[in-house]
């Protein structure tokens, strides 16, 4: 067995080329034997911790490569004070190296521990093909890919809308399979649970309505037709928009959260193999939900802005309010309201589609029920704006 | 060895995730009350194999024939007819966490069967019962503890008496006394009721103690190496691979040491 020689033994003959190389070198730490044997002796002193400031390899590794003769590395630690894993890597990549370029490397010189630990790590060789190839793609190849995703999200979102289509089918012939207790718990959810949010949000729209058209209105002295102006804008579009935002946010990031849990969790796994239609048993209650309590939603938002705009129609333009509710009462027709619940229907099914879509879809990670939530809001808003345009444009052409 | 009868044939599968392919040629089968283990290391592709036989997850390639039936070719309502009588014990449970107990276990009952509200009550009570959770019908998923909830779920998995039960990894996450108990429950079940279980896991202690058949995938050569009685295997098994898993790795420690 070698047995490492002490710090005095280490041949004193330095060629002089080497004390330039060394001169890199925390020289207290680490010196290095005769380059031109074949057997070169590193001896380590010293505390080589994390803490400390240690020589780099790569000067080590440098030397190695311009020694030709060298067959044999071994190491002489008699006067290391201290050591840990900083140590070990150092050793680890001296010792791959040296494989590399053939060089036998006897570790008996070495701290018992730190051997048995490289021997661990060097135990299981690398699996092949293990690490991730992180070459950079071509920029047509990333575009490539990302449209090719794009087709089949599209696809996959079709593929829902029409799954979903035919679960609404089989819930009219009655034969939907859920569980009432799921409706009426949803309901409730996205209800009267939704009621203070919505109030604030609603009467605040009014006011602010109110309080752009009076200063332009103010100008005509036509500031009584702040009241057409609130409840058209009210019961036409913006409470339906509103309630339907606040939803998105609210309610379908929920569904979101909770569909991707139960994805995660396996659940929706085990409905699958139950038989039972993840579509009906989970994504039709909550839909049935949304399309019900939105249009009431919608109601109550409407009067809601419209008693923010006679705030500002009595304190600040000084109008008497049974004259603020006249004027409002005769520029509003039926059709305004039947525009705006349709509207907050279709926000209803667009919100709950949305949410149990991105829910369904999620990945297997909390980080994935996360991205769900989030992109769920994103497509439930940005549908809620297209459909709000589509709608405003078809009534447009069709003269309502 | 138990019936002869053929449940699941298993031919030429290979299973994989779009391009990559994970295991090859997988051929094995399955008999009538067999308690048939799925096993091998950490990532071999043990739970994707059951996701292909439980009918979540096509195989890339082959076959999977459920007494005469091809499962992957059958239309959908003959493999929802099949998958009718699995009885599933998910990895982590997966009780319907908005649901009790009692409503996890009802459901499937209610799917299929035409029992009134008191008699799947009762049912129901009885399932609690034989896993030790008698009283705990009104409590939800998240109340309980893990090794509860597998319970549970174990017992919503035998809810409709089903000729062949899936594990995935039952004993994982359960202390010894419980897994034992766990493995207890198994050979009573196969015993009175005759049913056949596919069981994925790598406690060696359950796999000697239940199992009477086995497949083991090695995660190397991305294919099935050894397949038979887990202890014939033991005894008689002369790849090295097999050896290591089912020794605990002790024949190769032993072997390094000298």
């Amino acid at each position: 067995m070698y047995k490492p020689p002490g710090s005095s033994d280490i041949p004193k003959k330095v060629m002089s080329e080497m004390e330039s190389i060394r001169g890199g070198l925390a020289k207290d730490k680490i010196s290095l034997g005769n380059l031109a044997d074949d057997v070169l002796v590193i001896s380590l002193t010293g505390s080589w911790t994390s803490e400390d400031q240690s020589p780099n390899e790569h000067e080590v590794i440098s030397v190695l490569g311009s020694a030709s003769r060298l067959r044999t590395i071994r190491f002489d630690t008699s006067g290391l004070t201290g050591w840990d894993s900083s140590f070990l890597t150092f050793l680890a990549e001296i010792s791959k190296y040296c494989s590399q370029l053939n060089l036998s490397v006897e570790t008996d010189g070495l701290p018992e521990g730190a051997k048995r630990l490289l021997k661990l790590a060097s135990a299981v060789p690398e699996r092949q093909g293990a690490r991730k190839d992180s070459r950079k793609e071509s920029f047509f190849s990333r575009a490539g890919g990302r449209t090719l995703q794009f087709v089949a999200s599209s696809a996959e979102m079709l593929d829902f809308l029409g799954e979903a289509a035919t679960a609404l089918a089989r819930f009219l012939r009655g034969r939907a399979n859920f569980r009432m207790s799921d409706l009426a718990l949803f309901l409730q959810e996205s209800g009267s649970q939704a009621l203070p949010i919505v109030s604030l949000i609603s009467l605040l729209v009014g006011l602010i309505l109110a309080f752009v058209g009076a200063v332009q209105l103010a100008a005509f002295g036509a500031q009584i037709y702040v009241a057409d102006l609130v409840g058209v804008a009210m019961v036409r579009v913006m409470g339906a928009v509103m309630t339907g935002i606040i939803m998105a946010g609210r309610t379908g990031a929920s569904y979101a959260a909770q569909l991707g849990t139960m994805q995660v969790n396996e659940e929706i796994d085990a409905l699958k193999t139950l038989g039972v239609s993840p579509m009906e048993f989970l994504v039709l209650p909550r839909m049935l939900a949304l399309v019900i309590m939105m249009p009431l939603l919608c109601v109550y938002a409407d009067v809601m802005g419209i008693l923010g705009g006679l705030i500002v129609g009595v304190f600040m333009l000084d109008l008497n309010p049974s004259v603020y509710l006249n004027q409002t009462k005769a520029s509003l027709n039926l059709t305004n309201v039947w525009i705006g619940l349709f509207t907050s229907a279709v926000f209803g099914v667009i919100v709950a589609l949305a949410g149990c879509l991105r829910g369904i879809q999620c990945g297997r990670s909390a980080s994935a029920v996360g991205q769900a939530t989030t992109s769920a809001v994103v497509t439930g808003i940005i549908s809620i704006v297209v459909a709000t345009a589509i709608i405003t444009l078809a009534c447009n052409v069709l003269g309502i | 060895m138990t019936g002869s009868e053929a449940q699941i044939t298993v031919s030429d599968l290979d299973m994989g995730y779009g391009d990559f392919i994970l295991m090859r040629d997988l051929n094995f089968t399955v008999r009538k009350g067999d308690i048939f283990i799925i096993m091998g290391g950490s990532g071999c592709g043990k739970s994707t194999l059951m996701k292909i036989l439980i009918g979540l997850k096509k195989p890339s390639r082959g076959q999977v024939v459920y007494g005469d039936v091809n499962f992957w070719e059958a239309d959908p309502q003959e493999r929802e007819q099949i998958m009718r009588h699995f009885g599933i014990l998910y990895q982590s449970g997966a009780l319907w966490s908005s649901m009790t107990l009692a409503e996890n276990i009802a459901l499937p009952l209610e799917q299929y069967t035409s029992l009134d509200r008191r008699q799947i009550g009762k049912i129901v009570s009885f399932k609690l019962a034989l896993v030790g959770l008698a009283g705990f019908e009104e409590f939800y998923p998240s109340e309980i503890s893990g090794g509860m909830k597998k319970r549970a779920a174990l017992a919503r998995a035998m809810a409709l008496d089903p000729d062949i039960l899936f594990f995935d990894e039952p004993s994982a996450g359960l202390d010894p006394v419980s897994a034992r108990l766990l493995d207890d429950l198994i050979l009573e079940l196969k015993e009175s009721l005759g049913t056949t279980f596919v069981v994925v896991t790598h406690e060696l202690a359950s796999i000697f103690a239940i199992g009477n058949n086995s497949v083991y995938l090695d995660v190397d050569t991305r294919t099935m190496t050894a397949s038979g009685d887990p202890r014939k295997l033991l005894a008689e098994s002369s790849d090295p691979k097999v050896r290591n898993f089912l020794t605990r790795g002790e024949e190769s420690a032993h072997a390094q040491v000298l």
